[in-house]
Formats: C-alpha cells, structure tokens, sequence
C-alpha cells in the first residue's frame, strides 16, 4: 500500500467504527498490574500510606496513595533511567504492561498505525524540584540536559511512543482528573479517523516536597490522619480527598483490526465518550454532570437502564459528592444504578483515575462483580444512591458500566463501556 | 453533507505586536521583536536574549484580582480570548453553551508562577522539604495548567468540552487541529481555541541552555533569530498568545459572520526517534503533510505559502526542508517558504497558534511574511525562504507545520473560503 492511500484512508472518519480494550496495563498503589491491582480492589486492600520521609513530618496533611512495589530497575532500561522522571518510568512501565497483555508488538504493524494518547496533570515534577534546586543553589551550569524534556506535560506520551517506535497520530490533553477519560475520547477520534492501535491513558506522579505542597495548597485534602478514614467519599463525614501516584495505560484498537490480528483478549468496547464544562461560578445554571453522563449515554446509543455500574468520581468533599450524587439520580433516579468508588483505595490520581477505573469497570465486565467502597458508613439519604459498601463485592452481572471523572475548575468527562458484542453469544 | 470549520475571529498578543492590526503591521514590516532579556538579570545564562511581550495587563483590562489569580500565560489567552471574541462578534448569550467547546494549547502551562512560587517556599532553594505555610492560594491552579483552560471557557460561557492540549512545541496547531476535530465531527459548533506560553524564566531559559537549543548570539539580539541562514545556532524564547474563533461554516453563514479563512485539514504524527533530535531525512513531517492534505482533498500543488516551523536550530531546518520536498516535491521548490519565528522567537507551546493567526493574516492581504535576517544561504536549505521583505502575491491556501521535543509533527491546511474543496 502507498503512503497516499494510507494517508487518503486516514482523511475519512468513519463514526461506526468500534474501538475495543485489548491490553491493560496498571500501575497503582495497591497493585502493580492489573490482576494484582483487581484482586487488592475485590479484598478491600488500600494503598493509601502516610509520606515516609522525616523533612514532611511537620506538613499538614501526609496521606497519599503511593505505588510502594514499584522498582523502576526492573521496568526501565537503565539507559532512560537518568533522563525520565518517576512519573515517566510508571508511565513506561504501565504502556509495556498493557502492550504485552495485548500481545500486541508494535515493531510488526505497518508504519504510523499505532499512536499514543495520554493525559498527565502535573508534569515530571520531583526531577523538576530537583533541577530547581540545582539552578537557584549552585547555578545554571549544573542543569541537567535532560530537564528540557522531562518536565513538559508531553513527556509521557513522547518517551512510550520513541520507546515502541509508534509513528501515528499521537497527543497529550490536560484537563486535571477528567483529562484522563478525555485522552480515551481522543484515542477512540484517532481509530475512529483511520489508525487501528492507541496506547491511550492517563499516569501521575508528584508526591516530592513541592509537588505535596502544591497538591495541599488545592485546600480540597483530608485533615484526616487515619488512612481508613481519610477518603471516604460520599460518607457523612467526608472531608477532602487523599491524592495518590499512578494511572492506567490501555491498549485500544479498532475492533475489526484487533479482530484480524487475532487478539487473545477483548475486555470490552469503549462505547460512549463525552465531555462538558461547568457554568461559571455565580451563573444559577447546574454544573455539567449530569449532561455528560447523558451524552455519552447517547453517543453509546445506551439507556440508563441498560447501565450496571456507575464508577463515580467521587470526590471526597460533601458539596460535590451531593452535586454528583444529584447528576446520578436525575439520570437514573433515586437508588436506581449501584454506584462505586474504588479510588477510595488508591486516592485520586488525577490524570489517572479515570483510566484505572475503566480497568476496574471492565474486569467488573468479565467476572460480573463490583467492588465496593470499604470505608464509608453513613451515605446521607438525600443522595439516594445505592453505594456498594461494605468488605464484600457485590456480585451482579455487569454487561455495560459507566466512569466518571471531574477535573478542578469545571472539567467533566464521562464513559461508557460495554461487553463486546461478538463475545455475547 | 461535510461539516467544515472556519475561522471568524482572531486575537493575539506576539511580542512586538499587539492585537491582530499591530501584528500584521509588524510581519508585513519585516521588523524584529528580539531583545536582551529584561525579565530578570540574565547574565549567568548561555543564551540572553528572548522576543518579549511588553504586557501591561491593566492596560489590556485585566482586573487586580485576575492578574494576582493568573499566570502570565493565563494573563495572555484571557486578553488574546476576549479580542478574539469580539472580532468575532459573537454575541456569547446567544450560544447554547452546550455547543460551545473550549482548547488551548500550551507546552509549559505556568512555569513563571510555579518557579516564583518555588522559590518563596523553599527560601530561594535553600530547603528541599518546601514550607506548606508560604504557598499561595493559587498554587495548585499553577501545578496543573487546566486551570488556563478554565478561565477561557468561562470567558466565552462554554460548558461543551474544555481541555488544554500539551504536546510541547507543536501545542498550539494541535489545539486548533482538536477544535478542528471537535466541529467536523460535530461535537462543537463554536470552539474558542488557540494556546499561551509565558516561559521566560530562569529555569527555562537554563534547560535550553543546558542542551545548547537556544542561541548564544548575545551581542546582537535584534537578529539573534535566524532561520534557514547559514549563520543560526539556535532558537530564541519568546512568548505570547493567540486565541481563534472557530466556527462550523453554516452556523457562522446564518448569523452572517466575517469568515476569515477555513480550516481544510490538520494531521498530527510522531518521529518515535528521540526526545529533543531530529533524522534530516523528515518522514513523519512529510506524513503529517500529506495526512493534512488527504483530509482537505487537496492537491500539494495547490499551497500558495508555506509557514514553517523555522526555529533556526541547525538540525531543524535541514529537517523540514527535507520534509516539504518530500510531501510536495517540485512544487516545494516552487513555494515561499517563511519562519516568523526569525521576528518573534519561538514561544513554545503557544506559537503553532500565533502562526495559524499569521497564516489567516496572509490569506485576509495577500502577503507573504518574511524570513528575517537571513542574509548567507545554507547550500542545506535550497527553497525560496522570503528573505528580509514581505511579499505581495495572491495567498489561497497555506500550509503551517510545527516540530517539537518528544517527537511530534504536525501539519495543517488553510485556505480562503472557496478555495479548499
């Protein structure tokens, strides 16, 4: 094939298209992988931890969600190792995991058919710190060469696709916690507009000084110092969220692609995806929620009733867990979809929540159980939602889940995947 | 029926132009915006010079408590928005602003604030373990840049889809390339996109300088920025914003709207080679190239003007010089090729908008910017650069490209309306 039909191909977007999860790749505080990472979610396992170095013990608040088993060394060649931030090994780390589930190696497919797409909120922050320091302490000459590129909000996106010679159309959104599901959007548009493979998702990392700093001065944390209690979101006592590092890197194609190629998994199809933004402060219109979760409800061609699950974003502060418990019963009503939080375990990971809660979403799918939010007691009644609390998952059949994400500012996003249809029989 | 997107309103804020009339007066000039830096003493650094912006957000309308909650780069696309939006003359509450989306570009989001911030709390870096009680209130909004998207959906009331896109250098055409998609595909019927950089800081300006990107011409910062002559070692920081009102083409035809240009096709593709290097051989620009124009349907041979990326670093304009030849063959030879990047640095993120500002320019009066200060042709670089003067001549369809760390090429295609396909 010539390089002008691939191109001419690529020019027409084709909105029937399907695009399907075929690889998962997670790297998160309570588990490294994404069965790990299932299995810790199902038995209620946290991986919420106070901050261990002795110069933060003065700070304020000191939870976080943090990705302890991670041993860069064992992921990264030792060649990249000087010149990638945390944030980026765990991205690496993250898109190998997800490429190799997939069994899909890049080297084989034709030239520019494999993009990546990621979200990432905060950049490459502890090498920053680092350099910051090294600029303003002993000068300009001793910054490393490698700051230039280790910081920028691209970098994860840039290192996977160098790292797996992907060529194709390729991007980075930002749109804090909902960037996550927004850069899936994205990578299902590139499918959609004629490239078959996306390594698409969202990792964060920045749990050094400056970047702990920076993540209290939201003024949105936990005063809460018992890592039970800390995130519990839609409680009765709610009173902030816990941040955390880590994400989801998935693996997803177009589903006749994945089908020639002979994928061994297909986990489910990214089905509906839609965004909006809240009206300015002050305007006496409703936040955006709620139209969020209906477009992507219409652009899935999905009833309510047909959702099994709602993966709430959950934010942990009482005005917008009402707000999105308001957005969830008017499209379901009261009590009318069982609705969960399993980032109460990893903490909110910004940029890649909203992709760790599509692998949780979609291993609900396969083994037609949902895990619940071990934590919270009381859930005030003028929610009306039916939160899965408890120790136990519930089990249900799960045919088609919705996840929901809301970034800082106004930012909403919301997804809705499906079992795939050729493996309903 | 297609859904097709054009361009109704502009703003911009370039250094040494304000404001689409005083922008366009000074790429027809030919004149250079590069200076010594003034921003802080930059005699410790490799490179001094940059192309600042002389901004006086009061002047340009901002209130107190705007200019004390943005960044400089917030502080940019808020005044370049605005402009935008009343060239448009969109009147916002008649939007339904579930049809209104919002993009904005930007490579390094808040540096300046993040880096004056680190400094307060950490006692000019004397403390690793930064002080909590020091941190202004604005921090987060700084650590992550989305809060620049906020502000500007708030300005044009969207509550369709808001995001900043960030992929380095090529942000600002990848965030017009997104509202593009977003109004084709009919998401969006109005998209207030574009994109802001305010990098002009010491940390910065010391990571270019540490991999030798940016010039170290210091004697002479007026032609500092020198793309395609034989003489440029490197960029020159700049700053800066411009926003676009994007608009599906019936809508804007209904309310009988100015059209400026369309937007006939955007690709964007990856080198997958290495974080800040460049093959001279320029595949995947070339791939973008003919990405971009298989979306438009058109033909190489119909770009009047090509905008290029044009940093004036050694590797990069061999490289898309290479890439021109190879997406448009002959035709390449054939077409004025020009960096205003030569009169207003290169502002990162931000400047992939500026240029499609430029390109609309061009189109609107029939001219070609100039490449500035190039004076000893590179046997390398052998097209028609539009050295030193603008260039009258009938402007259709013009291609822009941008390049940028991490590996990203992007191309796109605009053209007077009537003349795509």
């Amino acid at each position: 094939m010539t390089q002008a039909t691939v191109a001419a191909r690529a020019a027409q977007t084709d909105e029937r298209t399907t695009a399907v999860i075929t690889g998962l790749g997670v790297v998160a505080p309570n588990g490294l992988g994404a069965e790990k990472y299932w299995a810790a979610t199902l038995r209620g396992e946290s991986g919420i931890r106070s901050l261990a170095p002795r110069g933060m013990s003065g700070y304020p608040m000191r939870l976080a969600g943090q990705v302890t088993s991670f041993v860069a060394e064992d992921h990264i060649p030792s060649r990249l190792m000087p010149q990638t931030d945390r944030v980026t090994r765990l991205a690496l780390a993250a898109a190998e995991l997800a490429l190799d589930d997939a069994e899909l190696r890049p080297g084989e497919l034709p030239e520019y058919s494999m993009g990546v797409v990621t979200s990432n909120a905060s950049g490459g922050f502890e090498f920053t710190h680092r350099e910051i320091q090294k600029l303003w302490t002993k000068g300009p000459q001793t910054v490393s060469v490698y700051e230039s590129f280790a910081w920028f909000y691209a970098v994860n996106t840039g290192q996977i696709s160098i790292r797996h010679g992907m060529r194709g159309p390729s991007g980075v959104l930002v749109a804090e916690q909902a960037g996550g599901l927004d850069a899936l959007g994205h990578a299902r548009r590139a499918i959609r507009r004629g490239t078959p493979h996306i390594v698409t998702g969202g990792v964060e990392s920045s749990l050094d000084p400056w970047g702990w700093v920076s993540h209290i001065a939201s003024g949105r944390l936990s005063k809460e110092s018992v890592p039970e209690l800390a995130y519990r979101p839609f409680d009765h006592g709610a009173d902030g969220y816990v941040p955390g590092e880590g994400g989801a890197i998935l693996i997803l194609e177009d589903a006749e692609a994945a089908a020639r190629r002979g994928a061994a998994k297909v986990y489910g199809e990214l089905a509906g995806y839609a965004a909006t933004f809240d009206p300015r402060p002050g305007s006496g219109r409703p936040p955006g929620l709620e139209q969020a979760i209906r477009k992507a409800l219409a652009d899935a061609g999905t009833p309510p009733e047909e959702i099994d699950v709602v993966f709430a974003d959950a934010a942990g502060i009482p005005c917008l867990d009402r707000d999105e418990a308001t957005a969830i019963t008017a499209v379901f009503g009261p009590h009318g979809v069982p609705v969960t939080a399993p980032k109460a375990l990893t903490g909110r990971l910004y940029a890649g929540s909203g992709p760790l809660d599509v692998v949780c979403a979609l291993l609900s799918i396969r083994d037609g159980v949902i895990p619940p939010v071990p934590n919270v007691g009381t859930v005030p009644a003028a929610y009306q939602i039916d939160l899965v609390r408890g120790a136990e998952p519930r089990t249900a059949p799960v045919r088609t889940a919705l996840v929901l994400a809301r970034g800082k500012g106004g930012f909403n996003a919301a997804v809705v995947l499906r079992k795939h249809r050729k493996e309903e029989k | 029926m297609d859904r097709r997107t054009v361009i109704t309103g502009m703003g911009v804020l370039a250094p040494g132009g304000a404001g689409t009339k005083d922008f366009f007066e000074l790429l027809s000039s030919g004149r250079t915006a590069t200076r010594r830096i003034s921003f802080f003493d930059p005699s410790p650094f490799r490179s001094q010079v940059a192309a600042e912006c002389d901004f006086d957000p009061a002047a340009a309308g901002l209130t107190h408590r705007e200019t004390r909650r943005m960044d400089r780069a917030t502080q940019l696309a808020v005044v370049a928005g605005r402009q935008a939006v009343a060239d448009s003359g969109l009147e916002t509450d008649e939007l339904d602003p579930h049809r209104v989306a919002v993009s904005v570009g930007t490579a390094v989001g808040a540096t300046t604030s993040l880096e004056r911030e680190y400094l307060v709390l950490s006692d000019s870096g004397r403390d690793w373990f930064v002080d909590p009680g020091y941190a202004s209130p604005h921090l987060f909004d700084y650590f992550v840049p989305s809060a620049i998207a906020a502000e500007i959906a708030w300005l044009i009331s969207a509550e369709g889809p808001a995001a900043i896109v960030s992929s380095g250098c090529t942000s600002g055409l990848d965030s017009v390339g997104y509202a593009h998609q977003l109004i084709k595909e009919g998401t969006a019927d109005v998209v207030l996109t574009g994109a802001t950089d305010a990098p002009i800081s010491p940390i910065a300006v010391a990571c270019f300088d540490a991999i030798k990107a940016t010039t170290p011409r210091n004697d002479d910062a007026e032609h500092a920025s020198r793309p395609f002559d034989l003489t440029r070692n490197g960029f020159v920081l700049g700053e800066g914003a411009a926003m676009l009102v994007l608009e599906e083409y019936e809508h804007a035809r209904r309310r009988g709207a100015r059209i400026i240009a369309e937007i006939n096709g955007y690709a964007t593709r990856c080198n997958a080679y290495h974080m800040t290097g460049l093959k001279p051989d320029g595949r995947e620009m070339a791939e973008a190239i003919t990405a971009a124009l298989a979306e438009a349907r058109m033909d190489g041979r119909a770009v009047d003007y090509i905008n290029a990326h044009g940093s004036g670093t050694k590797q990069n304009d061999r490289h898309e010089t290479a890439a021109f030849k190879r997406a448009l063959g002959d035709h390449a030879y054939r077409t004025p090729v020009s960096s205003i990047k030569s009169m207003i640095g290169h502002s990162l993120g931000a400047i992939g908008s500026i240029e499609i500002v430029a390109c609309a320019l061009a189109i609107e009066n029939d001219l070609v910017p100039p490449t500035a200060n190039l004076h000893e042709r590179d046997p390398e670089c052998d097209l028609d650069y539009v050295p030193i003067e603008a260039r009258d001549q009938r402007v259709d369809t013009v291609l822009s490209v941008g390049s940028g760390f991490g590996g990203f090429q992007s191309a796109m295609l605009l053209s007077r309306l009537g003349n795509g396909s």
